[in-house]
């Protein structure tokens, strides 16, 4: 499983508004009737995209000006709530390659990470200059150091946060971490039969 | 003498199977749950890749989010619900996983499943494709909810990768009044920490409240411990915990059950150990507590007023703003009053049987108001086996409530049960989100399973003491 080394993302930004965008309405629960993942990028942000009748809400997402962005930015705490993949599942399916947010909630961001979906905090202040730079100017181009936890754009250049675990896993391209989880196949069973619990309870 | 640790350290490091290139711990999980909505996908990945399951006696299936909760023949009418189900149940046959299925008699919601087959035990890693996995703390388990890419890594090799987290202790002392319950401590404890107060931390709850507790209610206390940001909580296991697991289909018996005692005993939090944080609260302080917004932590004790988005600090007010709007509340009005027109009992927060006793014990001779949808469904199919022994469904039924099947339901509505609309639900759910129930403009209060039967009765956001107060004497 060897995975592309993600040293930065460059690219057009697009502003989710918002503290605390929990992951039902990155992914409403309805969309979760599926077996596969195929298809989720076409529903990401459905509900505050779409009327009922499917006429355009006329969300960031549909801006034609925004159209081909690659990074998204947000509020605190994105991602909160239900742990379904399907919501990171989305954002990546539609095109994004990062998501800048005040912060994250973490099995989204674990969930992002595994696949290879960048996710960078920022500060309060710093979130708020880059969030108005993206909105002033649609054609405004962020770049994410993965290596720096920076976040660069309109000439300034913002600190950021990411885990020296993620910013390691994405620039050395093992982000997707199961080929190393199975390669310890001894240790893991030394540890399991230390721990009989399971094994031993069937009646 | 080694120096005191707590729980959370005694369990991760008996399961940390090393540590990986970036940095993180690779953890065995003892015990994999899973469900039908993410695990379809992961098993998708172990076949693309060409894995097999490592250790299929250390997962367990059942069938809870999209199941229906009213006409449980298949096929069922949605054919994707009908697909899913059969997906489940072709990829526990082939891997050789224990599947509790609806002819099982013992389905429920996975929440639900674990603690009553004993399969749920003190000092275990537990991991499920759901975030509400952190109900299992109630054991003194480290559990947590993954993804589904980390489904597939459990289920191929029995670990994830994880960092390990900070851990807060919050001790909850004194005594809870009367009217108030562990939904009503958990809904108080994450207004004060914020629903992202928890990130990076396992939470510990402690303290004189959390030891006269039942099983039941550590269990629902437990379970939102990600609505405060925390992935994992957890209670001490105790004799409460060993009284509720023994005897149970899983549970360790005979000279085992002896051994596993003291093994459990010994894996409780060392006196005098340090934490990364400790947070008191006072039971006295925490009322009946209800959601007036769109996250958990907005809420309020039913006797206070929705707050005005003039006094809150400048960063909440557009989040204060936005929630009264989806909300239809006027900043500084009261909640108490505000119109109700479903009444939903049920989700892994609050369906067991004590939150139904509790329930049924008020509403014996009571009705739903007039207009009021009131929808009743246990959390897996032994509680609604033993309600309906108790006669307790025959007391809802009276009342008005529709007495349903086990499943998630109208918590997230996957299956047919929806809000309708900008409907108001005074809910026992865990999740106010906007849309949460099936209805974008949808309006969700969440409260105890007692709110739930006053809101029901009285067709309002209503204080369930003052509602009750006659048969209470």
């Amino acid at each position: 499983m060897a995975l592309e080394r993600i040293l930065r993302v460059r690219g057009r930004g697009v502003v989710v508004a918002g503290d605390d965008i929990d992951t039902d309405r990155i992914v409403p629960a309805r969309f979760l009737r599926a077996i596969t993942f195929d298809g989720l990028g076409e529903v990401l942000f459905e509900d505050v995209r779409r009327g009922e009748d499917g006429r355009s809400l006329g969300h960031p997402l549909d801006d034609p000006e925004r159209r081909g962005a690659t990074v998204m930015l947000s509020g605190r705490n994105f991602g909160c709530g239900s742990s379904r993949e399907h919501a990171p599942q989305a954002i990546r399916r539609a095109g994004f390659e990062a998501v800048i947010a005040g912060s994250f909630a973490e099995i989204f961001f674990q969930n992002a990470t595994t696949l290879g979906l960048v996710c960078v905090a920022l500060d309060d202040d710093a979130l708020r200059a880059a969030t108005a730079a993206v909105t002033g100017d649609a054609s405004a181009e962020l770049e994410v150091d993965v290596a720096a936890a920076t976040v660069t754009v309109a000439g300034r250049t913002y600190p950021g946060h990411l885990p020296a675990t993620a910013r390691d896993a994405l620039t050395r391209g093992r982000y997707d971490p199961l080929a190393e989880l199975l390669a310890n196949g001894d240790a893991i069973d030394a540890t399991a039969a230390r721990l009989p619990y399971v094994a031993g309870g069937r009646r | 003498m080694s120096a005191p640790r707590h729980l959370f350290d005694k369990v991760w490091d008996a399961h940390a199977v090393g540590t990986l290139a970036n940095g993180q711990t690779q953890l065995l999980i003892g015990t994999h749950l899973i469900h039908e909505v993410t695990s379809p996908q992961a098993f998708g990945m172990l076949d693309d890749l060409g894995l097999r399951v490592r250790m299929p006696h250390r997962t367990f299936a059942t069938v809870d989010h999209i199941v229906p909760t009213d006409r449980r023949e298949e096929p069922f009418d949605d054919p994707m619900a009908d697909a899913m189900i059969k997906a489940l149940r072709a990829n526990c046959e082939r891997h050789g996983i224990t599947y509790f299925d609806l002819a099982s008699g013992l389905q429920g919601i996975v929440h639900m499943v674990g603690p009553e087959q004993g399969i749920t035990q003190p000092g275990t890693t537990i991991a499920c494709g759901d975030s509400h996995t952190s109900t299992h703390g109630a054991f003194g388990a480290v559990a947590f909810g993954i993804g589904t890419s980390q489904v597939r890594d459990v289920l191929a090799s029995q670990t994830i990768a994880m960092s390990k987290p900070k851990v807060r202790r919050i001790e909850v002392d004194g005594a809870l009044g009367p009217g108030v319950y562990a939904k009503d401590v958990i809904l108080h404890i994450i207004r004060l920490l914020g629903v992202n107060g928890g990130i990076g931390y396992a939470y510990e709850y402690a303290g004189e409240v959390f030891d006269r507790m039942s099983m039941e209610e550590r269990m629902t206390v437990c379970n939102m411990s990600i609505e405060g940001g925390a992935r994992c909580g957890y209670v001490n296991p105790d004799d409460t915990t060993f009284a509720y697991l023994e005897g149970r289909p899983f549970a360790p018996q005979g000279a085992e059950w002896d051994a596993a005692v003291a093994r459990w005993r010994a894996v409780a939090s060392d006196p005098g150990c340090a934490y990364d944080d400790v947070v008191r609260i006072d039971a006295a302080d925490i009322a009946p507590t209800v959601t007036w917004g769109i996250n958990p932590g907005q809420a309020i004790a039913i006797d206070e007023r929705v707050p005005h988005p003039d006094e809150v600090p400048p960063g909440e007010r557009a989040s204060v703003e936005e929630a009264l709007a989806h909300m239809q509340l006027r900043g500084g009005a009261p909640l108490q009053g505000t119109p109700v027109h479903v009444a939903f009992l049920g989700s892994c927060t609050n369906a067991r049987l004590s939150d139904f006793r509790e329930v049924a014990a008020v509403l014996r001779g009571r009705r739903v108001a007039a207009g009021v949808r009131a929808i009743a469904v246990p959390g897996s199919t032994l509680v609604k086996e033993a309600c309906e022994r108790e006669g307790i469904d025959r007391v809802l039924i009276d009342a008005g409530f529709e007495w349903r099947a086990a499943g998630c339901s109208m918590c997230l509505a996957m299956n047919p049960d929806k809000l309708r609309g900008d409907e108001l639900c005074a809910s026992s759910s865990n999740r106010n989100f906007k849309g949460r129930q099936g209805s974008v403009a949808g309006r969700t209060v969440l409260m105890s399973p007692v709110m739930v039967a006053a809101a029901a009765v009285t067709g309002t956001v209503a204080d369930a003491r003052a509602v009750f107060a006659a048969g209470r004497a």
